[in-house]
């Protein structure tokens, strides 16, 4: 855990609004593990006094990549960052995601940004299998040629039909449940995106015995374990609930653990 | 350069600015980022005689140059601090204060009489004003009579240095000041959090879990110095100045009215870092303008009425 200024590099809209953002911070990235996410200190914000999380994008050499798009108030002067600027960058911080089990096989589910929080991971699994994307419209579908290029068999769903298969991501996990043949090795799911998609593929994990780790996205404070902001409701071995903090005991959650409720994870 | 070593009682600190109950966890958390042997002390986060769980999600909202917070002090109880904890802060020479809390008087003497046994406790700061507890803890930092009896018998059963943190909320601030000093304590710090709310007006549901909450953060700073000025008026012990402090300016502003020290609380979340910086540009604050302490500087506020 290091907090370091690093400087803007280089700033690009990718598509649909979404924008990579490169920073040089040598002395953070060497450390970043998939799933991991840096808090961010947005520059010109003198009236907001927490500072913002992103998940790693890329993390190469001394440069770290940041996928976001501009919807809230931090965001949108993130927008504004331009090669020279500097900015305070906490991080790398919180648990990832644990390697795949020998014998194991991996499938990715991601929903918007998730897709470029499940990079790292993607890259650095041993075997590559199905990686389902999920979105409300084509534009929101992100990263597809660099999971293809890492050997991942893409499936694309979105809500709108503009891409792939019109629906919810889940409809494609359930069809390529239902074609797979019943002894195959057991399945390690590896997820981020909104609550409510996280929540079906804990679901579906329950339900076919899958391992299935989830990238929660929790408001958060510190960053560091300290306010206690960002808890979700855990179960525990004794079968009591206990909370626990997405940023130091998380983000990434082993989905059987989470107490689920009607807004995604409580 | 100047002398920066301040007193709080029996509580020595090498430099006069701590980081507030509530904002630094129990140490660990922030023990990577910060060199806590150079802070004046830690407060760590309230802790009872029994574990707490704590608030619903949403805890905090973030508010212009603030930050609206219900957490409901989780903790893992009196037994679970000095087991899990206390042998990390042992390990560092930074003076640790526990902020305690309890629902009942008999709690609070439970808490402290358990703390004042242990190895590794330097001071307690006495939380009475926690806006977030249902069970009637506000009480004690409202009314003068409840206040003074807490106090009292948080006394009674330590003698470690005692500091009560006031509530802010209160018609005079100065009379729970002399309440504290008259009942023995050695110290006093505050404010504490603001009782505040806020609303989403799409829901229309409270932003926090808990409904209302209190407020930190440079929003409250100005209010926190007034309260600060009258407070140290009113009594000989020294007083804590908390409330907003985000660079060295907020803590001096504390110390010209009166503070012996400050607590550096919310700043803490924006830059882990931020009581070193204040602590040093204190120094350099004392050293351009010839005080040779912070002693020297305490209360100095120029007002011809």
């Amino acid at each position: 855990m290091h907090c370091v200024t690093a400087e803007v590099i280089h700033q690009e809209v990718v598509h649909g609004g979404y924008r990579v953002l490169q920073l040089r911070a040598p002395d953070l990235v060497p450390h970043v593990q998939p799933g991991q996410f840096v808090h961010v200190r947005v520059p010109h914000m003198e009236a907001a006094v927490l500072r913002r999380p992103f998940s790693v994008y890329k993390a190469d050499g001394d440069v770290l990549q940041i996928l976001y798009k501009g919807v809230g108030k931090g965001t949108r002067t993130m927008t504004f960052l331009a090669p020279g600027d500097t900015l305070s960058l906490l991080g790398p911080l919180g648990h990832g995601f644990p390697t795949l089990q020998p014998g194991n096989d991996p499938i990715l589910i991601a929903g918007g940004y998730g897709m470029a929080a499940l990079y790292l991971l993607a890259r650095q699994l041993p075997v590559k299998g199905v990686a389902f994307f999920g979105g409300r419209s084509a534009p929101d579908i992100l990263c597809v040629p660099e999971f293809e290029a890492l050997g991942w068999d893409v499936r694309i769903a979105t809500e709108d039909g503009s891409l792939g298969t019109a629906g919810r991501v889940t409809v494609l996990m359930d069809d390529w449940w239902a074609a797979r043949s019943h002894d195959a090795a057991h399945v390690e799911a590896y997820a981020c995106g909104p609550n409510g998609m996280l929540q079906a593929v804990a679901a579906r994990a329950q339900q076919h015995d899958w391992t299935a780790w989830v990238s929660v996205d929790r408001n958060m404070g510190c960053g560091v374990g300290a306010c206690l902001t960002c808890v979700l409701k855990t179960r525990t071995p004794e079968g009591d609930w206990v909370w626990q903090r997405s940023c130091t005991e998380g983000p990434v959650f082993d989905s059987r653990q989470i107490v689920w409720d009607a807004e995604g994870a409580s | 350069m100047a002398d920066l070593q301040v007193s709080i009682g029996a509580l020595k600190m090498k430099t006069p600015v701590m980081v507030a109950s509530g904002t630094f966890g129990y140490g660990p958390e922030y023990a990577q980022l910060v060199d806590l042997n150079q802070l004046g002390a830690i407060v760590v986060k309230g802790i009872a005689s029994e574990p707490t769980k704590g608030n619903p999600p949403p805890r905090t909202f973030e508010t212009p140059s603030g930050l609206l917070n219900a957490i409901g002090l989780p903790n893992p109880g009196v037994e679970g601090f000095i087991t899990e904890y206390l042998p990390f802060l042992r390990q560092h020479t930074v003076p640790v204060v526990v902020n305690i809390w309890g629902r009942t008087i008999e709690e609070y003497v439970a808490v402290a009489r358990r703390l004042s046994e242990a190895d590794g406790v330097h001071a307690l700061e006495v939380n009475v004003s926690c806006p977030n507890i249902k069970e009637g803890s506000a009480l004690f930092g409202t009314d003068l009579d409840a206040f003074t009896r807490v106090v009292e018998a948080v006394r009674a059963a330590t003698t470690l240095p005692l500091i009560p943190k006031l509530a802010p909320n209160v018609a005079d601030i100065g009379a729970f000041a002399r309440a504290a000093e008259n009942a023995g304590a050695d110290g006093i710090s505050l404010i504490n959090s603001l009782p505040a709310m806020a609303v989403n007006i799409e829901t229309r549901r409270p932003e926090l879990g808990n409904g209302t909450g209190g407020l930190t953060g440079a929003a409250i700073h100005p209010f926190a110095v007034k309260m600060v000025w009258e407070a140290a008026r009113a009594v000989q012990i020294p007083v804590i100045g908390i409330g907003g402090i985000t660079n060295a300016r907020d803590a001096l502003e504390f110390l010209i009215v009166g503070a012996h020290a400050v607590a550096v609380g919310t700043a803490s979340f924006t830059d882990p870092n931020t009581a070193l910086d204040v602590t040093a540009g204190i120094a350099d604050y004392l050293d351009r303008h010839g005080y040779p302490s912070v002693d020297a500087l305490r209360g100095t506020l120029k007002w011809e009425r």
